[in-house]
Parts: structure tokens; sequence; C-alpha cells
């Protein structure tokens, strides 16, 4: 990008900046990859940075997969979160959308109400109080309609339909279509790029969600995966995991590891999408009316 | 007549009365009705069974019949030991989130604006942005193998070098320099976004120019970059202090455990204990609606503030 300099101190400044760079990502990488080694740890041995391949023992993968809990948990987080970004995005695109249109009468007073739901929350215990009352409690529209609306993620929306050219609309309802037809025929296949950010800002969030589940869910054949990890990690319930007879076949710390790294893999296998729209979503956020 | 032509005919003096007005856009009104819906119960419902921090709420009397006691709750809460220790423990683990946390970020953005391996950038920013898409019970898991007194890697190096292990996650010593830590771990590669895109917005010409003045890399970047960061700089600031408040209740509810509740409870690990644990809604949402009223406060004042000195904001 910038042409090379020869000057000694501008070398000095280019090996500093890539070193620095290089420490980033060991960083970043050691803690993940010890993660894996001890995941492979057999029994009898302790974990290493650098286990060699013939050590390996995928024993508590095994333990972990045959779990029928861990399915379960992850049909659960599958629900929940399919389940939620339908709902959220539905919900986002329909109140982005008119509140996008300037000439809407009432659209500030409606921009205020949302917003300041943004700036000033009642707290946890009345928002319960609310999903009791609505007799939610440990079912899973507790979940998915608590959080259903991000307040951020519908007026980045809203600002990416205010930047799309008018006269498309203006044609198609010159053309005789009336505000859902604009909608649906001009407006959303123009923001595929932005449906997909928001999409996966939304599943990413559902996917990661363990507050809510344990606010909300005492039965616990309806946890998310999250949920079950984190009992995994603290050891609570562990019998619902591990039968008492094969906890002998891999060691505790391997199969906390296994189940981190199994939990993580979903994620990982995703990670390319995100990566690309989500950068995205952050800039389009960025940028103000 | 179709409503756009007709308003471009009409011009914006038309004719029509509020209520034809509304109705022209009744298609729109349906479309926002389930979101306004979803805000009216889930956000302005809450703040009605706010009322419950000025009673002595009881189950069974409900939100409304409970009986009212006034400043009670919020009495109890200011005069009690554990005030002084929320308010601190909220202030400094966010505190230092912010001091701790910004610097390698601008860090991080520098170098990747800088570096002449777009390769290793690429790379880099990848792998630097994972740690934000985890979960805190994942990292937990993570933290567990750096730091778990039996098999962490950290403390099997304190044993290589002859030292006793350290509990980290359960000592009162370490327990907010790992939650301070583990956020600047989790959070770096993402917040450099912000700081990348105001570096790629700098004109290059400028720093041609500086080149050929004879500016060594390190002038420019002194001279040039950091400049052309302050505005976000100032505006990432800001907002932080906005919504100081919140230290991270995520993070902090998957860490803490008893050993650590002194210095690692904040305000709303307290709330979500005495509301949801001990059933004390009433006192649970007082002290919520303590850390509301102060975070309203906060987060207008810092927008003012962003608005003035850089013109932009966050609403």
């Amino acid at each position: 990008m910038k042409k090379r300099s020869l000057s000694p101190g501008d070398r000095l400044f280019e090996w500093s900046i890539d070193l620095f760079l290089v420490g980033v990502l060991v960083v970043t990488l050691v803690p993940l990859w010890y993660v894996v080694m001890i995941s492979l740890l057999p029994f009898g041995k302790s974990p290493s940075l650098f286990l060699a391949p013939w050590d390996w023992s995928f024993e508590a993968y095994a333990q972990l997969v045959f779990q029928p809990t861990i399915w379960r948990a992850a049909l659960n987080s599958l629900v929940l979160t399919l389940g939620g970004v339908a709902i959220s995005l539905t919900l986002t695109v329909l109140a982005a959308y008119p509140l996008s249109r300037r000439e809407l009468p009432g659209r500030n007073l409606f921009v205020g109400l949302i917003l300041f739901t943004f700036l000033f929350n009642a707290g946890l215990i009345p928002t319960f109080l609310v999903v009791k009352d609505l007799g939610l409690l440990n079912t899973y529209w507790s979940v998915l309609l608590n959080g259903a609306v991000s307040v951020y993620n519908l007026l980045v929306m809203k600002t990416f339909f205010q930047s799309l050219p008018e006269s498309l609309e203006e044609a198609a309802r010159i053309d005789g279509a009336n505000d859902w037809q604009v909608l649906w025929h001009v407006v959303l296949p123009l923001s595929r790029p932005i449906l997909l950010t928001i999409g996966l800002f939304y599943g990413v969030a559902n996917w990661n969600n363990f507050f809510e589940p344990i606010l909300f869910l005492s039965d616990r054949s309806l946890m998310p995966l999250p949920v079950v990890l984190r009992d995994i990690l603290t050891g609570l319930n562990v019998a619902e995991y591990v039968e008492g007879t094969a906890a002998q076949a891999a060691p505790a710390e391997a199969l906390k590891m296994a189940a981190v790294v199994l939990i993580t893999l979903p994620m990982l296998l995703v990670y390319p999408w995100i990566q690309r729209y989500f950068t995205k979503g952050v800039l389009i956020g960025s940028v103000k009316e | 007549m179709n409503p756009a032509t007709a308003k471009s005919l009409a011009g914006h003096n038309g004719p029509a009365t509020l209520v034809r007005r509304i109705w022209r856009y009744r298609l729109l009104y349906l479309m926002l009705l389930p979101g306004l819906l979803y805000f009216l119960i889930f956000r302005y419902w809450p703040l009605w069974n706010a009322q419950i921090a000025f009673k002595d709420f009881q189950p069974t009397l409900g939100v409304w019949g409970s009986p009212w006691v006034g400043l009670q709750h919020f009495q109890d809460f200011f005069s009690s030991y554990y005030f002084g220790q929320l308010l601190a423990n909220t202030l400094v683990i966010s505190l230092a989130k912010i001091a701790l946390g910004i610097p390698p970020a601008i860090l991080l953005a520098i170098a990747l604006h800088e570096t002449s391996r777009r390769f290793l950038a690429r790379v880099v920013q990848t792998m630097s942005y994972l740690p934000h898409f985890l979960s805190w019970v994942i990292v937990y898991g993570i933290l567990l193998a750096m730091l778990s007194p039996s098999e962490g890697l950290v403390n099997h190096g304190l044993r290589a070098l002859g030292l006793e292990p350290i509990p980290f996650l359960t000592s009162t010593a370490t327990f907010q320099p790992v939650v301070v830590l583990s956020e600047v771990w989790k959070e770096t590669g993402w917040s450099a976004i912000l700081f990348l895109a105001a570096l790629l917005s700098i004109n290059p010409a400028l720093y041609e120019a500086a080149a050929i003045d004879g500016a060594s890399r390190w002038q420019q970047v002194r001279h040039i970059s950091l400049p052309g960061l302050m505005d976000v700089l100032v505006l990432v600031v800001l907002l932080k202090i906005g919504s100081i408040l919140d230290a991270g209740f995520h993070q902090i509810f998957v860490l803490y455990s008893l050993p650590v509740y002194s210095v690692g409870d904040i305000i709303d690990t307290w709330v979500y204990r005495q509301g949801i644990q001990n059933f004390q809604f009433s006192l649970a949402t007082a002290v919520g609606l303590f850390k509301g009223l102060i975070g309203l406060v906060l987060i207008v004042v810092a927008n003012r503030l962003a608005r003035r000195f850089t013109g932009s904001s966050l609403y």
C-alpha cells in the first residue's frame, strides 16, 4: 500500500508494527489452541501446548456426542436462534420501513418513543414481571419475544432504507403499487446486504444468549447449549451429561474443553459470512442522518 | 389517486385533514403496529411496573394493589453497606475497561493501517474479531483453560518458575484484573474497526505530502494518523462514559462466584440476586431504577458533549 522507504528508522518502525501484529495474533490464538489441546487430552496425561498427534484422544468428544442432553440442547438452541431471527427480522423490517418514510405523520413521535427505550431501561425486575404476568415464564415465547427488537438494529435498518434512491419507490407508486407492495417488491430486494447483516446480528445474539433462558426458563429440558455448557464448566448437574462409569474414560478437563469446542464450531462455520457482513453493519451503524 | 403523486401535486399545504392524511398512510401504520406493540408491552409496561420501587410489592396484591412505602427502599439501599461497594466495583471495572481497552484498539488499528504486509493484516483482522462473537460462557471455558489452578496454562508457567499457582477466578486480588483483561482480549479486534475506518478516511495525499517533506513513518503516525483519530476517540470515550454503570453484567454473571462477590459484584448482578433469587422485588427494582436514571442522565449528557465536540453522536 505504502512505498517502502529505506531509512533505518522507518525499517524499525515497520518491523515493530509487524511484530505487534504477530503478537496480537499469538495472544488471540494461543488460548483457543490450548482449549483444543486440552480437549484432546487422554486420561492420565497432563496438558501441554503441544500435544503429539499420537497422544490425541477423542474420548471426550465421543462421550459428549452420544449424550441425548447435548442434542436436545442443540435443538433448543436451533429453535431459539432461527425462530428468534425470523421474529426479530420481521418486526424490525416492518417497523423500520414506515419510520424511514419522512412524510409519515407522527414519525418523529414514534422514533422518539422507541429511542427513549434505548436511553432508559426500567430494569430487570419490572421486565421480569411483565413476562410473568403474560404467562410466558418457562415457555420459549419469553426468550423469543422479550429481546425481539433491538433499537440499534432498527435504527440501522431505518437509516439503510432512507439511503435507497427514492425514485425507484416513486416509480413503483406511479405504477399503482401500494406501500406494502413497494416494501415487498422494491425495497426488500434492494436490501439483501442489510437483511443479512441484521439477521446475523440477531442470530449471533440468540445463539450466544444464556441469560434470558436462565432467567425465564426453569424446565431443564428447554435449556439451550450455552446454559448446558455453563453447567458442564461449573460441574453443575454433571450426571445429566456424563454417565458415572464413562467419566473414567476422559479427564474432566478434557470433557469441559471438548464441550467448549463443540459449541464454538457452529459459530466458526458461519464466521466467514459474519465477518463479511458484520463489519459492514458496524460501519453503516456509525453513519448518522 | 395515489398518495405520493397527490402530495407532489398538492404540495405540502394540501387540503387534506389530519384524519385523511393518516388514512392515506394506513398501510404504513399497520406495518408499524407490531413493532409499536412490542415496545409498549416489553419496554413501556415495565416502566409502569417500576412503581413497585416505591411500594412494598406483594405478588398476591399485584403491582397496583401493593401498599406505597415512599422512598424507603432507596433509603435502605443508600444507607446499606452494599451501596458503596457496588458503586465502587461498577465504576472501577468500567473505568479500567475503558482505560485499558481503548489504547490496544487504537494501536491495532494503526498497525493494521500501517503495515505493508496485507496478508498479515488480513489474517490478524479476521482472527482478532473472532472472540467478539463468542459467548461469555465460551470465554469462561477458555479462561478456565488458561487460569484454572490445576490445569491452567498460566499456572503451569508459574509452577515451572517455581511459584505457587494462583486461583485467578476465585481470588479477590485477581478477579477484577481477570474481568478487565478478558474483556480486552475479547473486544480489542472489534473496537479497532471504528478506529480503522477513521484512519481509512484520512486523505492519502496528507501522507504523501508528509513523505515528500521527509517525515518518517513514525512522524506521519504522530502528526497525521493520531490527530485523524481524535474525533472518533472523543466519541467512543464519551459514549463509554455514558454507559459507565454497565460494567458487563453477562460477563460477571458467568465469571463470578461467592468468594469474589466483594470485588466482582456490580449493580446489575446484585439486582439479579436480590430480585430473582431472594425475591426482594421492590428493593431490586429501586436499585435498578436508580441505575437507570443515572444512566439516562449520563448518556444524554455524553451525547450532547459528543455532538458539540465532534459533530457526530449516538442518536
